[in-house]
């Protein structure tokens, strides 16, 4: 299955995902200028590759800022990883945040709220 | 331009100069809202931040707010007037910075047939604390579609969340079919 791997800029984030690394992450800033062109190749890649996954699938989410156009976005991701979890797939969401971000703690702690898959808060510092 | 008319500029100019000193605006725009503009304006406003050690939760605040209130111009401002003279997705954006806090104000016009709705979206959410903002945040983002313009009516939750403010806003009456709505945000500096 292809590689999808986009460069972050000061708007869009940097998106790897990477099937045969078993590499799954969204970082950076999210801002685009048309978010739902910027997001769909995304979720019908997580289509295509949910009718078979890896034995474990962990998904990282690294943002430090996404706008609330952004926000609906990154939810149909995670909505895309809770229908794998709910058909008995190995699904884990790692959300980090930086350690003194309180907004994007709670936002990943929101998030957690609204989808039912396992889904891990880690803190880091920014350099 | 003959001597009255220099006159009378050169007082315009002034006294523009006089009352954005007086407002303590530090950024004043008044045209098409593009992406771009909001790239170059959040960013010019973060240097400026960053160069007079504005607290990081400050500098986001205020970051979010602009973005926030700069999308809704240009997804939401509805055309004026004459074909030649068209208005949507234009408005006036300013931002002002005062001893305590940042006041983000937008103007832009827009039909009076919306202002009812618009009046309930806003009153409903200046009367919910802080966990009703949550979960109307977390409703509209499960529910809420994106409009075909990428809104999804999460903005002007986010800003009343970010702040911890009420949202400031103002019809001001243009004609019968078109009004000028005023938004303030306000990002305290000190909390």
């Amino acid at each position: 299955m292809n590689t999808i791997k986009i460069m972050g800029t000061d708007d869009t984030p940097t998106v790897i995902l990477d099937a045969e690394n078993e590499v799954f992450e969204i970082s950076g800033r999210s801002l685009p200028e048309d978010v739902t062109a910027f997001y769909e190749p995304i979720i019908r890649w997580l289509e295509e590759y949910s009718s078979s996954p890896c034995a474990k699938t962990i998904f990282t989410f690294k943002l430090v800022y996404f706008n609330t156009a952004s926000s609906k976005l990154l939810l149909d991701i995670l909505m895309k990883l809770e229908q794998m979890h709910e058909d008995g797939k190995d699904v884990l969401i790692r959300w980090y945040y930086p350690e003194d971000d309180e907004d994007m703690q709670e936002a990943g702690e929101e998030y957690a709220d609204i989808v039912d898959v396992p889904f891990e808060q880690v803190s880091y510092t920014l350099n | 331009m003959d001597k009255k008319n220099v006159r009378g500029f050169l007082e315009f100019v002034y006294d523009f100069y006089k009352s954005m000193k007086a407002h303590e605006i530090t950024l004043v725009y008044e045209g098409e809202i593009t992406h771009q503009i909001t790239k170059a304006f959040t960013s010019l406003t973060e240097s400026n931040m960053a160069k007079e050690e504005e607290s990081n939760t400050v500098q986001k605040k205020v970051f979010h707010v602009m973005v926030e209130c700069l999308q809704n111009i240009s997804k939401h401002a509805d055309s004026f007037g004459s074909d030649d003279f068209l208005f949507a997705g234009r408005g006036i954006f300013m931002v002002s910075k005062g001893d305590v806090e940042y006041h983000v104000t937008t103007g832009n016009v827009i039909e009076n047939a919306k202002i009812e709705e618009l009046t309930r979206i806003l009153d409903h959410i200046n009367i919910l604390d802080k966990e009703g903002l949550k979960q109307l945040y977390k409703t509209q983002m499960r529910e809420g579609r994106l409009s075909e313009k990428g809104g999804a009516g999460l903005g002007f939750i986010d800003i009343a969340r970010k702040t911890g403010r009420r949202l400031e806003f103002h019809f001001l009456s243009i004609d019968e079919e078109n009004s000028f709505f005023i938004l303030t945000s306000t990002i305290s500096r000190t909390e």
